[in-house]
């Protein structure tokens, strides 16, 4: 079945032998297309041509510091969770030139930046990645100050969502609400089933331009049964969570507790190497960096991410302002899960569960937050 | 700069293996233009000129290993108007800072056939253990684009951009796959100091610490990681004894591993 166009919430199948059409509809519009696949033994996102560049037949097992891929043999597509990569790498990337200048005698002359913005397409966003776009997209796009950078990156995109079917151990996206299903902000969301007989994907059609890609492939009406698979499909996730974390008064229960011991008691295991807040979807902090060349007549200011686990993240005349350990880690606790309400309306957490995989130390910010809240609780019983 | 005169760099060697003086050479393009913005006066790997008395940038490569070193840095220090030091050696004493951890007479007596001729002090130290320096630049071998930053920014007078975060954020701007989390390979990555690039992990190798602790490494609690992954005591002691044994952080992490 061919249409010229579909309609907004428009239900749909295709086979698997039909999903190449997806991939080729979409670079034939000019959109570079970033997708999963494998590399150095992880799921990582990359440019995708073909269906055989995805991590076909592999699955991730996932725990605090610990991160395998599995050969399932089944030949699914998209039968893992998240990896170390975040989407974030192609719309807030790591490391940008903001401009380059050159120096003419007296003069000062910015060069004028010729590149055009890119058109990328993301293949395979979760439901908690794709809320955690809409977190940074709060930040860079919202409010009197709007990222430029950010804003061109993010123009032209293309995203097909995919709802997760099985969830993996450092998940917890129930708890905050943004998963295992993804309801808005895609172009198109699928949800990849295998049983005996077939291997299919149900897709959902999020936007015009979704319903236009699609009709480029050859697709079949959704029925009935499909639809209720696909349902079991997600539910089974839901069941599998690996992790969960009880957001009730979280950030009256972080602030009220700025000098409990287990801040210290972190601060005994965390290596400030930063790793969790570089493969955080949500975190936005960057730094900036002045360059010349050895004969000061060429000017770069570079932007790349930041930390706040470095010590140049708070350094201010006179010092670091977060110097301890302790101080570091409570900033980045206390910043994800209770400042980020005050200062953005949402938490900054979506439960991706990345930061408690990639810690190199295994500490796990569900577990943290437990044990605070445990003790508090403990407390006020007695 | 104008009609200013160029400003004067001399390279000093110390006890190291010229490595670091050989990235430099290594610079290749960029070298053409360090000729062009600076009087090379002093550097014993490219020529053997010395020129006038007083430098205005000093690099000091290696460490203080005998009573004469000690003496001659701080004739290079009067000698020089900002001094920076490159390497491991210069900045924590190097590989040969092992020496550190033994009986350095016994050493001499083995190797020596007239051990009575051999001037040489119990400890390889860092420049900064005797004059104070302006900069140091860390690396085993150091890494070339980081000494031409470096150069430029005291050239240019402003900040070099040489951060002490861990390799680990180079390994994450770089997009690296962590060989920790991923393959169970024990890594100094979290407690050591960004500059090379990240090279080893991207090439699927832990982090072998040629760079030296980084800003508030927490040296014991990566050992209790290694632990996890099957290192023991010994295996860690080597770990933190490289080329920054005598670094601070790492020479207390690899004694509290010694028994
Ligand atoms: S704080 Fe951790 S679990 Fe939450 S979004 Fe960031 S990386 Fe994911
Ligand atoms: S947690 Fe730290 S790195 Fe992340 S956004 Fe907040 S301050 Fe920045
Ligand atoms: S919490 Fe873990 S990943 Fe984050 S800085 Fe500490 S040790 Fe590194
Ligand atoms: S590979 Fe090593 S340096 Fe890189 S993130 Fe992992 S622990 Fe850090």
């Amino acid at each position: 079945m061919t249409k010229s166009s579909f309609q907004i919430g428009e239900l749909l199948i295709v086979e698997l032998e039909h999903f190449q059409q997806l991939l080729d509809a979409l670079w034939n519009r000019d959109f570079a297309v970033y997708g999963p696949t494998v590399k150095d033994m992880a799921i990582v996102h990359d440019e995708v041509k073909a269906v055989y560049d995805f991590p076909i037949g592999w699955t991730d097992e996932q725990e605090a510091a610990h991160y395998q891929l599995k050969k399932t043999g089944n030949g699914a597509l998209f039968n893992y969770v998240v990896g170390p990569h975040t989407w974030k790498k192609y719309l807030f990337p790591p490391k940008v030139s903001l401009w380059e200048a050159k120096k003419e005698g007296a003069l000062f002359e910015i060069l004028p930046d010729k590149s055009s913005p890119p058109k990328m397409a993301f293949i395979g966003i979760r439901a908690c990645d794709l809320s955690a776009i809409m977190i940074q997209d709060n930040i860079f796009t919202k409010g009197d100050y709007k990222d430029s950078i950010y804003l061109r990156n993010r123009k032209n995109n293309f995203i097909l969502a995919v709802n997760c079917t099985k969830s993996g151990g450092g998940c917890f996206c129930i708890s905050m609400g943004t998963g295992p299903k993804a309801t808005k902000g895609f172009d198109l969301a699928l949800t990849e089933i295998i049983d005996d007989k077939r291997h299919y994907f149900l897709f959902e059609v999020g936007s015009e331009l979704g319903g236009e890609i699609l009709s480029q492939v050859t697709t079949q009406a959704a029925g009935e049964t499909e639809k209720q698979t696909v349902e079991k499909a997600i539910n089974q996730a839901k069941n599998q969570m690996g992790r969960a974390l009880d957001t009730r008064g979280i950030k009256e229960l972080l602030y009220d507790n700025s000098e409990h011991p287990r801040w210290d008691d972190v601060a005994s295991r965390c290596l400030t190497c930063g790793n969790c807040t570089m493969v955080c979807p949500t975190c936005f902090c960057s730094n900036i960096e002045d360059y010349t060349d050895l004969t000061g007549k060429l000017a770069n200011r570079q932007r790349r991410w930041d930390s706040c686990f470095t010590l140049e993240h708070s350094y201010i005349h006179g010092g670091s302002v977060r110097s301890s350990v302790k101080a570091r880690y409570r900033q980045w606790l206390t910043h994800k899960f209770a400042s980020w309400i005050d200062q953005f309306g949402t938490s900054g957490c979506v439960g991706c569960g990345r930061c408690i995989t990639w810690c190199p130390s295994g500490i796990d910010v569900t577990e943290e937050i437990k044990e605070i809240r445990r003790s508090v609780k403990v407390s006020t019983a007695v | 700069m104008g009609n200013r005169r160029k400003p004067r760099l001399a390279v000093w060697k110390f006890a190291s293996c010229d490595g670091c003086q050989l990235s430099l050479l290594d610079c290749e393009d960029e070298l053409l233009a360090v000729a062009g913005e600076v009087e090379i006066a002093n550097f014993p790997e490219a020529s053997r000129a010395i020129i006038g008395r007083s430098y205005d940038i000093s690099l000091v490569e290696g460490s203080i290993t005998t009573p004469h070193d000690a003496e001659r840095i701080h004739k290079v220090r009067r000698a020089s108007g900002i001094l920076i030091t490159i390497g491991a050696c210069a900045t924590s004493g190097g590989i040969q800072a092992l020496r550190n951890f033994k009986d350095v007479k016994e050493f001499t007596s083995i190797v020596y056939a007239s051990p009575q001729y051999i001037e040489t002090l119990n400890k390889s130290t860092p420049i900064t253990d005797h004059i104070s320096v302006d900069f140091q630049l860390n690396g085993c071998p150091i890494n070339k684009y980081q000494l031409v930053e470096v150069l430029s920014a005291y050239l240019n007078g402003r900040k070099p951009n040489i951060p002490s975060y861990s390799t680990c954020i180079e390994c994450k701007l770089k997009g690296n796959v962590c060989v920790m989390v991923a393959h169970g390979t024990p890594c100094l990555g979290p407690v050591t100091h960004a500059g090379c690039g990240s090279i080893c992990p991207a090439y699927n190798r832990g982090c072998y610490g040629c760079f030296g602790p980084k800003e508030t490494p927490n040296t014991a609690a990566l050992s209790w990681q290694w632990k996890k992954l099957g290192i023991n005591d010994e295996n860690l002691v080597r770990a933190f004894r490289g080329f920054n044994a005598n670094a601070d952080a790492f020479r207390k992490e690899s004694e509290a591993h010694e028994k």
